[in-house]
Protein backbone atom coordinates (compact mmCIF):
# COMPACT_ATOMS: atom_id res chain seq x y z
CA UNK A 1 0.00 0.00 0.00
CA UNK A 2 1.00 3.65 -1.00
CA UNK A 3 2.47 5.88 1.70
CA UNK A 4 0.61 8.96 2.57
CA UNK A 5 2.19 11.54 3.68
CA UNK A 6 0.87 15.35 5.00
CA UNK A 7 2.10 18.77 2.94
CA UNK A 8 1.57 22.26 4.85
CA UNK A 9 1.79 24.74 1.72
CA UNK A 10 1.34 28.05 2.14
CA UNK A 11 -1.77 29.23 0.03
CA UNK A 12 -2.34 32.85 -0.69
CA UNK A 13 -0.97 36.42 -2.16
CA UNK A 14 0.05 40.25 -0.95
CA UNK A 15 -3.08 40.10 1.06
CA UNK A 16 -2.70 37.41 2.88
CA UNK A 17 -2.54 33.77 3.21
CA UNK A 18 -2.37 30.56 5.92
CA UNK A 19 -0.73 27.26 5.70
CA UNK A 20 -3.29 24.79 4.03
CA UNK A 21 -2.67 21.06 4.86
CA UNK A 22 -3.02 18.47 2.16
CA UNK A 23 -2.69 14.62 2.39
CA UNK A 24 -0.50 13.20 -0.48
CA UNK A 25 0.35 9.24 -1.82
CA UNK A 26 4.18 9.36 -1.82
CA UNK A 27 6.21 6.83 -3.50
CA UNK A 28 9.88 5.48 -3.23
CA UNK A 29 12.25 8.46 -4.98
CA UNK A 30 9.55 11.35 -4.71
CA UNK A 31 10.81 14.92 -4.23
CA UNK A 32 8.88 17.79 -3.02
CA UNK A 33 8.25 19.25 -6.48
CA UNK A 34 6.21 15.77 -7.31
CA UNK A 35 4.50 15.99 -4.76
CA UNK A 36 2.93 19.63 -5.14
CA UNK A 37 2.19 18.15 -8.93
CA UNK A 38 0.20 15.64 -6.94
CA UNK A 39 -1.44 18.56 -4.75
CA UNK A 40 -2.41 19.84 -8.33
CA UNK A 41 -3.55 17.08 -9.62
CA UNK A 42 -5.82 16.10 -7.39
CA UNK A 43 -6.51 18.89 -4.41
CA UNK A 44 -5.84 22.36 -5.42
CA UNK A 45 -5.44 22.68 -9.71
CA UNK A 46 -5.23 26.73 -9.03
CA UNK A 47 -1.82 26.47 -6.51
CA UNK A 48 0.69 28.32 -8.09
CA UNK A 49 4.07 26.63 -8.53
CA UNK A 50 6.88 27.89 -11.02
CA UNK A 51 9.25 25.28 -12.49
CA UNK A 52 10.46 23.94 -15.56
CA UNK A 53 13.51 21.24 -15.89
CA UNK A 54 12.79 19.03 -13.03
CA UNK A 55 16.65 18.43 -13.03
CA UNK A 56 17.65 20.88 -10.57
CA UNK A 57 18.81 22.92 -13.67
CA UNK A 58 16.90 25.72 -14.42
CA UNK A 59 16.68 27.47 -10.79
CA UNK A 60 12.66 27.86 -10.70
CA UNK A 61 11.71 26.04 -7.89
CA UNK A 62 13.22 27.42 -5.18
CA UNK A 63 10.91 27.60 -2.10
CA UNK A 64 11.71 26.75 1.51
CA UNK A 65 10.59 23.35 2.99
CA UNK A 66 10.81 23.03 6.43
CA UNK A 67 12.41 26.30 6.74
CA UNK A 68 15.36 25.60 4.73
CA UNK A 69 16.03 27.24 0.95
CA UNK A 70 16.13 24.63 -1.63
CA UNK A 71 14.93 23.30 -4.58
CA UNK A 72 11.51 21.85 -4.38
CA UNK A 73 13.05 19.61 -8.01
CA UNK A 74 16.21 18.55 -5.86
CA UNK A 75 14.65 17.75 -2.46
CA UNK A 76 14.03 13.97 -1.79
CA UNK A 77 11.30 13.06 0.54
CA UNK A 78 13.16 10.04 2.38
CA UNK A 79 15.74 13.20 2.97
CA UNK A 80 13.12 14.93 5.19
CA UNK A 81 11.79 13.78 8.83
CA UNK A 82 9.10 11.39 8.36
CA UNK A 83 7.62 12.33 11.68
CA UNK A 84 5.92 15.50 10.66
CA UNK A 85 4.27 17.03 7.90
CA UNK A 86 6.54 18.83 5.45
CA UNK A 87 6.36 22.13 5.15
CA UNK A 88 6.80 24.18 1.73
CA UNK A 89 6.90 28.03 1.75
CA UNK A 90 7.60 30.71 -0.63
CA UNK A 91 11.24 32.57 -0.42
CA UNK A 92 10.98 34.98 1.77
CA UNK A 93 13.31 37.44 0.87
CA UNK A 94 10.84 38.71 -2.60
CA UNK A 95 7.58 40.29 -3.06
CA UNK A 96 5.13 37.28 -2.95
CA UNK A 97 3.12 36.78 -6.82
CA UNK A 98 0.71 34.13 -5.34
CA UNK A 99 1.00 30.90 -3.37
CA UNK A 100 4.71 29.56 -3.96
CA UNK A 101 5.84 32.14 -6.88
CA UNK A 102 7.66 35.40 -5.94
CA UNK A 103 8.48 37.89 -8.00
CA UNK A 104 12.81 37.47 -8.12
CA UNK A 105 13.10 40.66 -11.03
CA UNK A 106 14.97 43.16 -8.56
CA UNK A 107 17.72 40.44 -9.40
CA UNK A 108 17.64 41.05 -13.10
CA UNK A 109 17.89 44.80 -12.49
CA UNK A 110 20.43 44.11 -10.10
CA UNK A 111 22.56 42.15 -12.74
CA UNK A 112 21.62 44.56 -15.82
CA UNK A 113 23.65 47.44 -13.60
CA UNK A 114 27.21 45.65 -13.59
CA UNK A 115 29.08 45.96 -16.56
CA UNK A 116 29.34 43.02 -18.84
CA UNK A 117 32.40 41.08 -20.05
CA UNK A 118 34.71 43.67 -22.03
CA UNK A 119 37.56 42.20 -23.36
CA UNK A 120 41.00 43.57 -23.35
CA UNK A 121 41.97 45.74 -26.70
CA UNK A 122 44.33 42.74 -28.50
CA UNK A 123 43.40 39.81 -26.00
CA UNK A 124 44.66 36.82 -27.14
CA UNK A 125 41.71 34.12 -26.90
CA UNK A 126 43.73 31.18 -25.63
CA UNK A 127 42.76 30.01 -22.67
CA UNK A 128 45.07 27.21 -20.37
CA UNK A 129 43.10 25.23 -18.42
CA UNK A 130 43.84 26.23 -15.02
CA UNK A 131 42.46 30.00 -15.84
CA UNK A 132 39.35 27.64 -17.05
CA UNK A 133 39.12 26.11 -13.68
CA UNK A 134 38.97 29.02 -11.41
CA UNK A 135 36.41 31.01 -13.26
CA UNK A 136 34.29 28.03 -14.82
CA UNK A 137 32.60 27.17 -11.35
CA UNK A 138 31.28 30.33 -10.99
CA UNK A 139 29.74 29.64 -14.34
CA UNK A 140 28.01 26.83 -12.99
CA UNK A 141 25.11 29.60 -11.58
CA UNK A 142 21.61 28.46 -12.34
CA UNK A 143 20.11 31.74 -11.26
CA UNK A 144 17.57 29.86 -8.21
CA UNK A 145 18.25 32.74 -5.83
CA UNK A 146 18.63 30.68 -2.73
CA UNK A 147 21.59 32.53 -1.91
CA UNK A 148 19.92 35.30 -2.16
CA UNK A 149 16.83 34.53 -0.04
CA UNK A 150 19.01 33.10 2.72
CA UNK A 151 21.37 36.23 2.84
CA UNK A 152 20.36 37.66 6.00
CA UNK A 153 21.74 40.91 4.47
CA UNK A 154 18.52 40.92 2.12
CA UNK A 155 16.11 38.46 4.28
CA UNK A 156 16.65 40.37 7.40
CA UNK A 157 17.87 43.95 6.68
CA UNK A 158 16.38 44.71 3.55
CA UNK A 159 19.37 46.01 1.82
CA UNK A 160 18.23 45.89 -1.57
CA UNK A 161 18.97 49.36 -2.44
CA UNK A 162 22.99 49.19 -1.29
CA UNK A 163 23.68 45.43 -1.64
CA UNK A 164 23.82 43.14 -4.32
CA UNK A 165 23.67 39.67 -3.03
CA UNK A 166 25.87 36.47 -3.12
CA UNK A 167 24.35 35.73 -6.53
CA UNK A 168 26.19 38.83 -8.46
CA UNK A 169 29.39 38.42 -6.22
CA UNK A 170 29.95 35.34 -8.22
CA UNK A 171 29.09 37.09 -11.48
CA UNK A 172 31.43 40.03 -10.30
CA UNK A 173 34.31 37.58 -9.47
CA UNK A 174 33.30 36.11 -12.39
CA UNK A 175 34.40 39.14 -14.39
CA UNK A 176 37.19 40.67 -12.01
CA UNK A 177 39.37 37.36 -12.32
CA UNK A 178 38.55 36.84 -16.13
CA UNK A 179 42.21 36.82 -17.80
CA UNK A 180 40.44 38.78 -20.82
CA UNK A 181 38.31 41.16 -19.16
CA UNK A 182 39.97 44.70 -19.33
CA UNK A 183 37.01 46.63 -16.86
CA UNK A 184 38.49 47.88 -13.53
CA UNK A 185 35.85 46.98 -11.60
CA UNK A 186 36.96 47.46 -8.14
CA UNK A 187 35.98 50.71 -7.50
CA UNK A 188 32.24 49.57 -8.20
CA UNK A 189 32.65 46.23 -6.03
CA UNK A 190 33.72 48.44 -3.26
CA UNK A 191 31.13 51.37 -3.61
CA UNK A 192 28.04 50.17 -5.32
CA UNK A 193 27.98 46.65 -5.06
CA UNK A 194 28.09 46.55 -1.19
CA UNK A 195 30.65 43.52 -0.64
CA UNK A 196 31.38 45.29 2.74
CA UNK A 197 28.08 44.11 4.11
CA UNK A 198 28.21 40.67 3.63
CA UNK A 199 30.31 39.56 6.80
CA UNK A 200 31.21 35.96 5.58
CA UNK A 201 28.81 33.91 7.37
CA UNK A 202 28.66 31.21 4.66
CA UNK A 203 24.82 30.83 4.45
CA UNK A 204 24.76 31.81 0.71
CA UNK A 205 27.47 28.61 0.56
CA UNK A 206 25.61 26.37 2.22
CA UNK A 207 22.37 26.81 0.46
CA UNK A 208 23.80 26.96 -3.16
CA UNK A 209 22.40 23.86 -5.01
CA UNK A 210 25.62 23.72 -7.78
CA UNK A 211 27.74 23.59 -4.23
CA UNK A 212 29.40 26.84 -6.46
CA UNK A 213 31.88 27.87 -3.00
CA UNK A 214 30.52 31.11 -3.00
CA UNK A 215 32.34 32.71 0.25
CA UNK A 216 35.38 31.13 -0.25
CA UNK A 217 35.75 31.31 -3.71
CA UNK A 218 34.77 34.61 -4.73
CA UNK A 219 33.75 36.93 -1.79
CA UNK A 220 36.41 36.45 0.05
CA UNK A 221 38.86 36.95 -2.96
CA UNK A 222 37.07 39.85 -3.85
CA UNK A 223 37.36 41.19 -0.36
CA UNK A 224 41.15 40.51 -0.56
CA UNK A 225 41.39 42.70 -3.94
CA UNK A 226 39.63 45.69 -2.22
CA UNK A 227 41.38 45.07 0.34
CA UNK A 228 44.83 45.76 -1.94
CA UNK A 229 43.16 48.52 -3.62
CA UNK A 230 41.73 50.59 -0.73
CA UNK A 231 42.75 49.36 3.00
CA UNK A 232 46.24 48.10 2.73
CA UNK A 233 47.90 51.26 4.34
CA UNK A 234 51.13 50.29 2.81
CA UNK A 235 49.96 49.58 -0.90
CA UNK A 236 47.66 52.90 -0.12
CA UNK A 237 51.12 54.64 0.55
CA UNK A 238 52.98 53.56 -2.23
CA UNK A 239 50.49 54.30 -4.72
CA UNK A 240 50.29 58.01 -3.23
CA UNK A 241 54.02 57.90 -3.74
CA UNK A 242 54.37 56.31 -6.88
CA UNK A 243 51.46 57.27 -8.58
CA UNK A 244 48.20 55.32 -9.17
CA UNK A 245 49.69 52.43 -11.42
CA UNK A 246 52.28 50.71 -9.33
CA UNK A 247 50.64 47.90 -7.29
CA UNK A 248 47.40 47.59 -9.30
CA UNK A 249 46.93 45.55 -12.27
CA UNK A 250 48.11 46.72 -15.59
CA UNK A 251 45.13 47.46 -17.07
CA UNK B 1 18.58 21.71 16.08
CA UNK B 2 20.07 24.81 14.15
CA UNK B 3 21.15 26.37 17.95
CA UNK B 4 23.30 23.22 17.91
CA UNK B 5 26.50 24.10 16.15
CA UNK B 6 27.02 27.84 17.30
CA UNK B 7 26.62 26.66 20.94
CA UNK B 8 29.24 24.04 20.66
CA UNK B 9 31.03 27.13 18.84
CA UNK B 10 30.73 29.51 21.68
CA UNK B 11 31.60 26.70 24.44
CA UNK B 12 34.59 25.89 22.36
CA UNK B 13 35.99 29.75 22.46
CA UNK B 14 34.80 30.71 25.72
CA UNK B 15 36.27 27.77 27.16
CA UNK B 16 39.62 28.34 24.84
CA UNK B 17 39.61 32.11 25.69
CA UNK B 18 39.20 31.05 29.60
CA UNK B 19 41.99 28.80 29.83
CA UNK B 20 44.37 31.24 28.19
CA UNK B 21 43.57 34.12 29.69
CA UNK B 22 44.28 32.07 32.91
CA UNK B 23 47.36 30.59 31.55
CA UNK B 24 48.71 34.09 30.02
CA UNK B 25 48.40 35.76 33.68
CA UNK B 26 50.45 32.84 35.52
CA UNK B 27 53.54 33.84 34.00
CA UNK B 28 55.45 30.62 35.57
CA UNK B 29 55.39 26.77 34.90
CA UNK B 30 55.65 27.81 31.21
CA UNK B 31 58.85 25.98 30.50
CA UNK B 32 60.54 22.42 31.36
CA UNK B 33 63.64 22.30 30.03
CA UNK B 34 63.91 22.29 26.29
CA UNK B 35 60.08 22.76 26.52
CA UNK B 36 58.58 26.24 25.62
CA UNK B 37 54.92 26.69 25.83
CA UNK B 38 53.68 28.37 22.87
CA UNK B 39 51.26 30.94 24.79
CA UNK B 40 55.31 32.32 25.59
CA UNK B 41 57.19 31.90 22.52
CA UNK B 42 58.74 33.39 21.47
CA UNK B 43 59.52 34.73 25.16
CA UNK B 44 61.22 37.69 24.72
CA UNK B 45 62.18 38.84 28.17
CA UNK B 46 61.52 36.57 31.20
CA UNK B 47 63.36 33.80 33.60
CA UNK B 48 63.92 30.52 31.60
CA UNK B 49 66.33 29.54 29.57
CA UNK B 50 64.23 30.44 26.06
CA UNK B 51 64.35 34.31 26.90
CA UNK B 52 65.50 36.23 23.86
CA UNK B 53 66.07 39.71 25.26
CA UNK B 54 67.14 38.55 29.23
CA UNK B 55 65.20 38.65 32.06
CA UNK B 56 61.81 40.75 32.56
CA UNK B 57 61.80 44.35 31.84
CA UNK B 58 62.72 46.89 34.12
CA UNK B 59 60.14 49.39 32.84
CA UNK B 60 57.12 46.64 33.44
CA UNK B 61 55.01 48.84 35.78
CA UNK B 62 54.81 47.82 39.60
CA UNK B 63 50.74 48.40 39.26
CA UNK B 64 48.90 49.77 36.79
CA UNK B 65 45.64 52.40 38.02
CA UNK B 66 42.46 52.31 36.17
CA UNK B 67 39.48 53.67 37.06
CA UNK B 68 40.88 55.03 40.65
CA UNK B 69 41.97 51.27 41.85
CA UNK B 70 45.41 50.22 41.70
CA UNK B 71 46.05 46.56 39.53
CA UNK B 72 49.32 44.15 40.36
CA UNK B 73 49.69 42.25 37.11
CA UNK B 74 52.79 40.70 37.65
CA UNK B 75 54.60 40.64 34.49
CA UNK B 76 54.13 37.71 32.09
CA UNK B 77 56.06 36.91 28.59
CA UNK B 78 52.68 35.94 27.59
CA UNK B 79 51.35 39.71 27.61
CA UNK B 80 54.42 40.46 24.99
CA UNK B 81 53.20 38.64 22.28
CA UNK B 82 49.87 36.79 22.67
CA UNK B 83 48.15 40.06 20.49
CA UNK B 84 49.38 38.56 17.54
CA UNK B 85 48.06 35.01 17.53
CA UNK B 86 44.71 36.94 18.93
CA UNK B 87 44.83 39.19 16.11
CA UNK B 88 45.43 36.60 13.72
CA UNK B 89 42.84 34.38 14.86
CA UNK B 90 40.36 37.67 15.60
CA UNK B 91 40.38 38.44 12.23
CA UNK B 92 40.64 35.03 10.60
CA UNK B 93 37.92 34.76 7.78
CA UNK B 94 36.48 31.67 9.46
CA UNK B 95 36.91 32.29 13.43
CA UNK B 96 34.96 35.97 12.52
CA UNK B 97 32.08 33.59 10.81
CA UNK B 98 32.61 31.75 13.91
CA UNK B 99 31.99 34.35 16.47
CA UNK B 100 29.30 36.67 14.06
CA UNK B 101 27.31 33.17 14.37
CA UNK B 102 27.75 31.99 17.71
CA UNK B 103 28.41 35.22 19.80
CA UNK B 104 26.95 38.29 17.97
CA UNK B 105 23.88 36.43 16.58
CA UNK B 106 24.45 38.00 12.91
CA UNK B 107 23.27 35.72 12.29
CA UNK B 108 22.75 32.59 14.89
CA UNK B 109 22.45 30.21 12.13
CA UNK B 110 20.96 30.36 8.61
CA UNK B 111 17.09 31.15 7.65
CA UNK B 112 16.65 31.52 11.15
CA UNK B 113 15.65 34.81 12.87
CA UNK B 114 18.22 37.39 14.29
CA UNK B 115 17.39 40.14 17.34
CA UNK B 116 19.17 42.80 15.42
CA UNK B 117 17.52 45.36 13.61
CA UNK B 118 20.36 47.50 12.24
CA UNK B 119 23.40 46.17 10.63
CA UNK B 120 26.10 47.42 8.58
CA UNK B 121 28.07 44.64 8.60
CA UNK B 122 32.09 44.97 7.90
CA UNK B 123 31.21 48.45 6.21
CA UNK B 124 32.38 50.59 8.95
CA UNK B 125 34.24 51.09 12.35
CA UNK B 126 35.12 48.78 14.30
CA UNK B 127 34.40 45.93 11.75
CA UNK B 128 36.05 47.76 8.94
CA UNK B 129 39.36 47.15 11.06
CA UNK B 130 39.22 43.08 9.72
CA UNK B 131 40.58 44.13 6.51
CA UNK B 132 44.03 44.77 8.10
CA UNK B 133 44.15 40.45 8.77
CA UNK B 134 47.17 40.07 6.30
CA UNK B 135 49.37 41.87 8.43
CA UNK B 136 48.77 39.56 11.26
CA UNK B 137 49.48 37.42 8.82
CA UNK B 138 52.80 38.15 8.32
CA UNK B 139 53.43 38.59 11.96
CA UNK B 140 52.00 34.87 12.29
CA UNK B 141 54.43 33.36 9.51
CA UNK B 142 57.10 34.31 11.81
CA UNK B 143 55.30 32.98 14.86
CA UNK B 144 55.61 29.62 12.81
CA UNK B 145 59.17 30.12 11.96
CA UNK B 146 59.72 30.68 15.98
CA UNK B 147 57.19 27.34 17.09
CA UNK B 148 59.19 25.25 14.49
CA UNK B 149 62.35 26.08 16.24
CA UNK B 150 60.60 25.29 19.56
CA UNK B 151 59.38 22.17 18.47
CA UNK B 152 62.63 20.88 16.76
CA UNK B 153 64.27 22.07 19.85
CA UNK B 154 62.32 20.20 22.27
CA UNK B 155 64.30 17.17 20.85
CA UNK B 156 67.07 17.55 22.63
CA UNK B 157 69.08 18.17 26.17
CA UNK B 158 72.23 19.09 26.77
CA UNK B 159 72.87 20.64 23.06
CA UNK B 160 72.09 20.33 19.86
CA UNK B 161 73.59 17.00 19.51
CA UNK B 162 72.36 15.38 22.77
CA UNK B 163 68.87 14.03 21.02
CA UNK B 164 66.30 12.45 23.23
CA UNK B 165 62.61 12.55 22.26
CA UNK B 166 59.97 13.04 25.21
CA UNK B 167 55.91 12.55 24.93
CA UNK B 168 56.26 16.85 25.08
CA UNK B 169 59.05 17.24 21.92
CA UNK B 170 55.92 15.31 19.82
CA UNK B 171 53.56 17.76 21.39
CA UNK B 172 55.29 20.69 20.84
CA UNK B 173 56.50 19.78 17.14
CA UNK B 174 52.91 18.41 16.45
CA UNK B 175 51.87 21.79 17.68
CA UNK B 176 53.71 23.67 15.09
CA UNK B 177 52.54 21.48 12.02
CA UNK B 178 49.02 21.85 13.10
CA UNK B 179 49.62 25.48 13.68
CA UNK B 180 51.94 25.74 10.06
CA UNK B 181 48.31 23.75 8.35
CA UNK B 182 46.58 26.44 9.92
CA UNK B 183 48.51 29.57 8.92
CA UNK B 184 49.48 28.24 5.32
CA UNK B 185 45.61 28.07 4.35
CA UNK B 186 44.85 31.76 5.34
CA UNK B 187 42.56 32.86 2.72
CA UNK B 188 44.84 36.51 2.72
CA UNK B 189 47.76 34.37 1.81
CA UNK B 190 46.25 32.28 -0.68
CA UNK B 191 45.25 35.91 -2.35
CA UNK B 192 48.45 37.22 -2.06
CA UNK B 193 50.46 34.32 -3.04
CA UNK B 194 48.50 33.69 -6.27
CA UNK B 195 44.81 34.88 -6.10
CA UNK B 196 45.29 38.45 -6.49
CA UNK B 197 46.42 37.24 -10.39
CA UNK B 198 43.71 37.17 -13.24
CA UNK B 199 45.69 34.84 -15.23
CA UNK B 200 47.53 31.66 -14.16
CA UNK B 201 49.06 31.11 -17.07
CA UNK B 202 50.52 34.04 -18.52
CA UNK B 203 54.36 34.29 -17.46
CA UNK B 204 56.66 31.64 -15.64
CA UNK B 205 55.98 33.27 -12.57
CA UNK B 206 52.46 33.56 -12.74
CA UNK B 207 52.90 29.27 -13.41
CA UNK B 208 54.80 29.07 -10.29
CA UNK B 209 52.23 31.35 -8.58
CA UNK B 210 49.25 28.70 -9.61
CA UNK B 211 51.32 25.81 -8.08
CA UNK B 212 51.59 27.66 -4.38
CA UNK B 213 48.10 29.33 -4.47
CA UNK B 214 46.73 25.70 -5.69
CA UNK B 215 48.74 24.16 -2.63
CA UNK B 216 47.56 26.88 -0.05
CA UNK B 217 43.64 26.20 -1.89
CA UNK B 218 44.24 22.68 -0.49
CA UNK B 219 45.05 23.58 3.05
CA UNK B 220 42.12 26.78 2.71
CA UNK B 221 39.27 23.91 1.93
CA UNK B 222 39.93 22.16 5.65
CA UNK B 223 40.74 25.82 6.85
CA UNK B 224 37.87 25.31 9.74
CA UNK B 225 39.24 22.10 10.74
CA UNK B 226 43.06 22.79 11.07
CA UNK B 227 41.35 26.20 12.97
CA UNK B 228 40.20 24.20 15.63
CA UNK B 229 42.79 21.28 15.77
CA UNK B 230 45.36 23.85 16.18
CA UNK B 231 43.44 25.95 19.01
CA UNK B 232 43.27 22.46 20.48
CA UNK B 233 46.39 21.52 20.45
CA UNK B 234 47.81 25.09 21.54
CA UNK B 235 46.36 24.71 25.03
CA UNK B 236 47.14 21.08 24.85
CA UNK B 237 50.30 22.08 24.67
CA UNK B 238 50.49 24.75 27.29
CA UNK B 239 48.53 22.17 29.90
CA UNK B 240 51.49 19.08 29.09
CA UNK B 241 54.23 21.77 29.38
CA UNK B 242 52.95 23.07 32.59
CA UNK B 243 51.92 19.96 33.96
CA UNK B 244 55.48 18.60 33.15
CA UNK B 245 57.24 22.10 35.28
CA UNK B 246 54.37 22.27 38.32
CA UNK B 247 55.80 18.32 38.50
CA UNK B 248 51.94 16.79 38.54
CA UNK B 249 53.37 14.62 35.50
CA UNK B 250 56.50 12.66 34.35
CA UNK B 251 57.29 13.61 30.92
CA UNK B 252 57.05 9.94 29.37
CA UNK B 253 60.55 9.49 28.04
CA UNK B 254 60.46 8.07 24.21
CA UNK B 255 64.29 7.17 23.52
S1 LIG C 1 28.42 34.98 3.32
FE1 LIG C 1 27.89 37.10 2.89
S2 LIG C 1 26.71 37.03 1.00
FE2 LIG C 1 26.79 34.92 1.81
S3 LIG C 1 24.92 34.75 3.00
FE3 LIG C 1 26.51 35.40 4.43
S4 LIG C 1 26.42 37.65 4.46
FE4 LIG C 1 25.24 36.94 2.69
S1 LIG D 1 25.16 31.03 -6.70
FE1 LIG D 1 24.22 29.03 -6.26
S2 LIG D 1 22.54 29.55 -4.86
FE2 LIG D 1 23.16 31.45 -5.80
S3 LIG D 1 21.83 31.71 -7.56
FE3 LIG D 1 23.66 30.68 -8.30
S4 LIG D 1 23.23 28.51 -8.16
FE4 LIG D 1 21.67 29.55 -6.94
S1 LIG E 1 12.55 22.71 -11.85
FE1 LIG E 1 14.36 23.45 -12.74
S2 LIG E 1 15.62 23.63 -10.99
FE2 LIG E 1 13.87 22.67 -10.16
S1 LIG F 1 41.68 33.47 6.93
FE1 LIG F 1 41.92 32.24 8.65
S2 LIG F 1 43.97 32.67 9.09
FE2 LIG F 1 43.67 34.03 7.46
Amino acid sequence: MAETREFQVFRGDRSGGKMETYPVEVTPGMVVLDAMHRIQATAAPDMAVRWNCKAAKCGSCSAEVNGKPKLMCKTRLDALPADRPVEVRPLRTFPLIRDLVTDVSWNYEVNKKIPPFTPKPGAVWRWKQEDVDRVQEFRKCIECFLCQTVCHVLRDHQKQPVFNGPRFFVRLASLEMHPMDGLDRLEQIKEKSGLGYCNITKCCTEVCPEDIRITDNAIIPLKERVVDRFYDPIRVLFRKIFGSASLTKPE
Amino acid sequence: MWWLEPLAVALGLSAFGIYSFWAALQGDHYAWGPYLSPFYSPELFGNSSHALFGPPPSWWPAAFSMFGVELHIPFSPAFLILWAPLGFRGTCYYYRKAYYRSFFQNPTACAVGKPWKSYCGETAFPLILQNIHRYFLYVAIVFIAFLTYDGLKAFTREGPKDYVAGLGSVVLLLNAFFLAMYTFGCHSLRHLVGGHLDSFSDSASSCTRHKIWSGVTCLNERHMMWAWISLFWVGFSDVYVRLVSMGRIADLRIF
